[in-house]
C-alpha cells in the first residue's frame, strides 16, 4: 500500500499567500468569537459549585429547576450530562462560608422537591484558587512559548522559531475561538489539551524543517520556495499518517471516553486538524518571508554568528 | 550493519521483563480489607497487634485470606464485603472498646489481590486518584493574619502581665491591626518597659515615638508562627481524620500556607466536612461582669451565647485570653455527680497553672469558652467559677450528651493554630470512579487497535515492529507509573491514550524514512540504518519541544492538569526508547542477519523517482 504517489514536488510556496489570508482570516473570525462571546468557563477558573447528580429514570429538569428555585436558590444551571439520567448543576459562587455548604443544600432541596438523585460527584471551588488556576495556566502557556522558542532558535535558526510560534499560537487562538463561538465549557483539561496541541503541532513544524535543512545542506541550485515545497512534499506523507493515527486516539476518546473526556478530546481534535495545516502551510511560509537562505546553514562559523546577531536570538 | 552487540538485546529483554512485572499488579485486581492502624503517637502496632487481630477474628469465627504486618498498620483481607462489614464490627469493638476515646484506627481497605511474591518486589498496582477511586478531597487555606492577630492579643496580654509584676505603670496596651500599642504618662516608665521587653519579648521590633511604644512582630517570628501554625493544623487534622476511620489519608502542605485533605472512599461528605471543616479555634476567657451589653467597653469582645431556652444573648468578656486551645491535652464526655452530660477535661502543666491563677482569683465568676469559627466567635460555654480548679476539671451548662460528645472530641482532637477555609472540594462517587476507568480503558484499547491495524496493513512487517513497539510503549508507561505509585486520575488515562497517539509518529518517521532512502535506490540493510538514523534527529527534536510543553503543564499545572502532565512527560520519554532503541532490536533481529537482503516488507515502494528538481527545470 502507498497512498502517497507523488511524482513532483508540489508548488505550496506558490500559494503561500492564500494559505496565510485563509489562516488569517480564521484567525480573525476566531478572535472575534473570542472577544464578543468570551470563553465559557468552568467553575474551576470562576469558582462556584458544580454538583453531578444520577436519577434511575430520565431527569426531569424542570422539576430540579423547580426544587431548587423553590429552595431559594437563583442563577443556577441546571443541565443534562451526557445521558438523560445524568444531571449537572451549575451554581455561582456565593460568599464563602455560603458556597461551602451549598453541595449539602442541593441535595437536601432535591430531595424535597425532585427526589431519587444520586450524588456522583460535587466540585467547590473558592474565588481565589479559580484566580491563580488562570494565572498559572496563562503563565504555562507563556513558559511552553519561550521554552519552545529558545530551543528551536538554539537547535534551527530564530526564522525558524519564530515561524513555528506564530503558526502555533494561532492555532491555540482557533481551539479558543471553537470554543467561544459554541460555548463549549472550558475547563482545566481543556487548558491541559490546548498545551498539549502546543507542543504537538511544534513538534510537527520541527519535522518539516529538519527536512529543509537537509534540503538546503544537500541540494545545490535551488531556490528556497523550492526547498521548502520539497521538504514539504517529501515528508507530507508522514504528516498525514501520523496525524491521522493521533486523530484516531483523540476519536476514541471522543467517542469512548464519556462526557468527562468530551470536551479535552474536542481541543484535541480540532487542534490536531488545524495543526496539520498550520504548521506545514503556515509556518514555512513565514520562514520563507523571514528570509531564511542556504547561507544559514553551511557558511563558514563566523557568517553564521553574523546572521545571528541580526536576529537577536529571541 | 543492521546488528546489535548482545548487551543491547540484554537491555531491551531486561527492560521488558521488568515493565511486564511491574504492570502485572494492575490485572490482579483488589481484595476487600480490614486495616488496623494506631490513633495516637505513643501506640506501636506491632507483631502482638496482628497477633491480637488474629485471634479476635478466629474467635468471632471470621474467615480471613491472611493478615499482614506493615508501615502503616495490620492489615487483614477477606474473600467478599460482607465479611469485610463483619470483620470491621467486630475488630473495631475489640480495639476501641471506649467509644469516645479511639485508641485504634479501624477502617475498611482494598488491597492489592497480587501475589506475595510480587509485593514483596514491590510491585504494586497503579494508584488511583481520587476521580478514579471516589472519595473526597478538600483544600484548605489556613488563615496566617489570624494566626498573627490571635499571637499578638496574647502577646499583649502577657506584656500586661508582665508590666504589672515589675510595677511599670503604664497608660493602657492595645492591638492596632499588626501591632501592639503601649502608651505611657512618663518616660521613665517607658524606657524600663522598653527595657523589659527587648530582654523577654525578643519576637517583638520595638519602635518609640514620644510616650508611645509600638510593638510589631519581625519577620522571622512572623515566619515562625505561621510554620508553626500549619504544621498545628496538619497534625490536629491528623487526628481528627483518624477519627473519622479512613484507610489512607493524604493530610499534606501545599504552598506556604494551604493544606490538601484525600479522604479516598469517604462517601458521607457531610461527617467528613463536619469534622475536617471545622475550623474551630478555642480560647478560655473570662466574663466581664462590669460591661454593659450595649456597651462596647474598652478590653471587652461580646460574643453570642445560646441560650438553653433556643435564645441567644450577648455576653460580654474580656479581651485577655486565659487560654488557647492548645493547653487542653485530654476532654471526653462524661456525666457529672448531678448526672447531667458534662466534658472532663485536662490540661497541660502550664495551662493548669495558669488556670489554678486565674480561677483563684476570680472565684464565683463566670468564665467562657469561646469557639471562634471562621473568624465568627461564639460562647459555647459560659459556667460560673465553682472553685480553684486544677489542671482537671469539668465543664457543665446546657449540654445534650450529644453536644458534650462533640466539645469533647473538639477539645481533644487538639485546636486549629489558625482558622481554616476550604476553599476547594471535589466529591467522586465510587460508581463515578469505576465508570470513569471504564470509560478510559475502552478509548486507549480502541484507538490502540485501530492505529495497530492501519499500521500493520501499511507497513507489514515493520507495521509489525511498530505495533509492539508501541505495545512495549504502554507496557513501560505503565510500568513506570505502577513502580513510581504516581498518582492516575482520568486525564492521566487521557494522557496515556494521547501519549500512544503521538508516539507512533516516531515509527512512521522511521518507517517513511526507509521507504523513501528504498525509492532513491540505496540496498534495503542501508536503508534501514539510514533511515533509523536520519529520523532520529528529528524524532528527538519534536520529542524534545513536546517534552517543553509538559513539563511547563507540570510545574504551573494542578489538580487535573498535573495529573496530565506527569504521565504525559513519562509517556514521552518511554515512546522515544520504545520507538526507537526496541523496534531497532526487533528489526535487527529479523533482518540484520541475512547479509544479502534483497527485499524487506515494508509494504509498497512506489517508484516515480521522486527528486529535488533542480532550479528552472520545473
Amino acid at each position: 500500500m502507498e497512498f502517497f504517489r507523488i511524482k513532483k514536488d508540489i508548488p505550496f510556496m506558490r500559494h503561500a499567500l492564500k494559505f496565510n489570508v485563509i489562516s488569517f482570516v480564521t484567525f480573525l473570525i476566531a478572535v472575534f468569537f473570542l472577544a464578543t462571546k468570551g470563553l465559557h468557563l468552568s467553575v474551576e477558573f470562576t469558582g462556584g459549585t458544580l454538583i453531578e447528580i444520577r436519577y434511575q429514570q430520565a431527569a426531569d429538569l424542570e422539576k430540579i429547576r423547580g426544587a431548587l428555585g423553590a429552595a431559594g436558590f437563583s442563577d443556577f444551571q441546571v443541565q443534562n450530562f451526557g445521558s438523560s439520567q445524568d444531571v449537572l448543576i451549575r451554581l455561582p459562587l456565593k460568599d464563602a462560608q455560603e458556597s461551602a455548604r451549598q453541595g449539602d443544600q442541593v441535595m437536601a432541596a432535591l430531595d424535597a422537591g425532585a427526589p431519587g438523585a444520586a450524588k456522583q460527584r460535587v466540585e467547590y471551588v473558592g474565588p481565589q484558587v479559580g484566580k491563580e488556576l488562570a494565572e498559572n495556566g496563562a503563565m504555562a502557556l507563556l513558559v511552553v512559548v519561550i521554552g519552545i522558542m529558545i530551543y528551536l532558535a538554539f537547535r534551527f535558526e530564530w526564522r525558524f522559531s519564530v515561524s513555528a510560534i506564530i503558526a502555533n499560537l494561532h492555532d491555540v487562538i482557533i481551539i479558543l475561538g471553537f470554543f467561544a463561538a459554541f460555548q463549549w465549557e472550558f475547563s482545566l483539561s481543556v487548558l491541559a489539551a490546548v498545551l498539549a496541541v502546543l507542543g504537538y503541532s511544534v513538534n510537527e513544524s520541527v519535522v518539516v524543517f529538519d527536512r529543509v535543512r537537509e534540503t538546503f545542506k544537500k541540494s545545490r541550485g535551488l531556490t528556497t520556495p523550492q526547498v521548502l515545497d520539497h521538504a514539504i512534499t517529501s515528508t507530507i506523507s508522514r504528516t498525514i499518517i501520523t496525524h491521522a493515527s493521533t486523530q484516531v486516539m483523540v476519536l476514541s476518546m471522543l467517542i469512548f471516553g464519556g462526557e468527562t473526556l468530551h470536551y479535552f478530546a474536542m481541543a484535541l481534535t480540532i487542534g490536531i486538524l488545524f495543526g496539520i495545516y498550520s504548521s506545514v502551510l503556515v509556518a514555512s511560509p513565514l520562514v520563507m518571508w523571514l528570509g531564511v537562505s542556504r547561507e544559514q546553514f553551511i557558511k563558514p562559523k563566523k557568517t553564521v554568528e553574523g546572521a545571528n546577531a541580526d536576529g537577536a536570538v529571541v | 550493519m543492521n546488528r546489535y552487540p548482545l548487551w543491547k538485546y540484554i537491555i531491551v529483554a531486561i527492560s521488558l521483563a521488568l515493565g511486564f512485572i511491574y504492570t502485572l499488579p494492575n490485572f490482579y485486581g483488589e481484595s476487600p480489607a480490614v486495616q488496623v492502624s494506631s490513633a495516637k503517637a505513643t501506640l506501636k502496632v506491632d507483631e502482638s497487634t496482628r497477633n491480637r487481630v488474629e485471634e479476635i477474628l478466629k474467635s468471632a469465627g471470621i474467615a480471613h485470606n491472611g493478615i499482614q504486618l506493615d508501615a502503616i498498620g495490620v492489615k487483614a483481607r477477606f474473600a467478599t464485603e460482607d465479611i469485610q462489614l463483619q470483620a470491621r464490627d467486630v475488630l473495631e469493638k475489640a480495639f476501641n472498646p471506649d467509644q469516645t476515646d479511639p485508641q485504634y484506627v479501624v477502617a475498611l481497605n482494598l488491597l492489592s489481590a497480587s501475589p506475595r511474591w510480587l509485593t514483596a518486589l514491590g510491585a504494586l498496582p497503579m494508584y488511583l486518584g481520587l476521580d478514579l477511586r471516589g472519595g473526597v478531597h478538600f483544600l484548605l487555606q489556613v488563615d496566617m493574619q489570624g494566626a498573627l492577630t490571635k499571637r499578638l492579643d496574647s502577646t499583649a496580654a502577657d506584656l500586661r502581665i508582665q508590666l504589672r509584676d515589675k510595677k511599670i505603670r503604664h497608660a493602657g496596651i492595645s492591638r492596632d491591626k499588626d501591632s501592639i500599642v503601649i502608651k505611657f504618662n512618663d518616660a521613665e516608665g517607658r524606657d524600663k518597659a522598653r527595657a523589659l521587653i527587648a530582654d523577654r519579648q525578643r519576637e517583638l521590633a520595638l519602635t518609640q515615638n514620644d510616650l508611645t511604644l509600638t510593638a510589631t512582630l519581625t519577620p522571622q517570628a512572623k515566619k515562625e508562627i505561621q510554620e508553626a501554625a500549619l504544621k498545628q493544623n496538619i497534625a490536629t487534622l491528623g487526628n481528627r481524620v483518624n477519627e473519622l476511620g479512613v484507610a489512607e489519608p493524604v493530610i499534606q502542605q501545599q504552598g506556604a500556607d494551604r493544606i490538601v485533605v484525600q479522604l479516598p472512599g469517604i462517601q458521607d461528605v457531610a461527617e467528613a466536612k463536619k469534622m475536617i471543616g471545622r475550623t474551630a479555634t478555642l480560647e478560655v476567657r473570662l466574663v466581664d461582669e462590669s460591661a454593659t451589653v450595649a456597651g462596647t467597653g474598652a478590653g471587652v469582645d461580646f460574643f453570642t451565647d445560646r441560650g438553653r431556652d433556643g435564645r441567644d444573648s450577648k455576653v460580654a468578656v474580656k479581651k485577655q485570653v486565659v487560654l488557647t486551645g492548645d493547653r487542653f491535652v485530654k476532654a471526653s464526655s462524661t456525666f457529672d455527680q448531678n448526672h447531667q452530660p458534662a466534658v472532663s477535661v485536662e490540661l497541660d502543666a502550664a495551662g493548669g497553672r495558669i488556670m489554678r491563677e486565674v480561677t483563684r482569683e476570680n472565684l464565683h465568676k463566670r468564665m467562657a469558652i469561646i469557639l471562634f469559627d471562621r473568624g465568627q466567635g461564639e460562647a459555647i460555654s459560659v459556667a460560673t467559677i465553682q472553685g480553684e480548679f486544677s489542671s482537671q476539671f469539668q465543664i457543665t451548662g446546657r449540654f445534650s450528651p450529644q453536644e458534650t460528645n462533640d466539645l469533647a472530641i473538639l477539645i481533644r482532637s487538639g485546636a486549629l493554630a489558625a482558622p481554616m477555609e476550604i476553599i476547594e472540594e471535589r466529591t467522586i462517587g465510587p460508581s463515578l470512579g469505576a465508570e470513569s476507568i471504564k470509560k478510559g480503558f475502552h478509548s486507549t484499547l480502541w484507538g490502540f487497535l485501530a492505529i495497530a491495524l492501519f499500521m500493520i496493513a501499511y507497513y507489514q512487517m515493520f507495521g509489525v515492529v511498530s505495533a509492539l513497539a508501541l505495545s512495549a510503549n504502554l507496557l513501560l508507561l505503565v510500568a513506570l507509573l505502577s513502580l513510581l505509585q504516581a498518582t492516575l486520575t482520568l486525564p492521566g488515562i487521557a494522557a496515556i491514550a494521547l501519549t500512544l497517539g503521538m508516539a507512533i509518529d516516531a515509527n512512521v518517521l522511521i518507517n517513511e524514512r526507509i521507504r523513501e532512502e528504498l525509492r532513491a535506490g540505496m540496498p534495503p540493510q542501508a536503508a534501514i540504518a539510514e533511515g533509523y538514523e536520519r529520523a532520529f534527529g528529528t524524532i528527538l527534536d519534536s520529542n524534545i519541544t513536546t517534552l517543553i510543553a509538559g513539563l511547563a503543564l507540570l510545574i504551573f499545572g494542578s489538580g487535573p492538569v498535573r495529573g496530565f502532565a506527569v504521565v504525559h512527560c513519562l509517556g514521552i520519554l518511554t515512546s522515544i526508547y520504545s520507538s526507537v532503541f526496541i523496534s531497532r532490536a526487533l528489526i535487527n533481529l529479523i533482518y540484520g542477519r541475512q547479509k544479502k537482503l534483497a527485499k524487506i516488507a515494508i509494504g509498497q515502494i512506489w517508484k516515480p523517482g521522486l527528486t529535488a528538481t533542480p532550479a528552472g527545470s520545473k
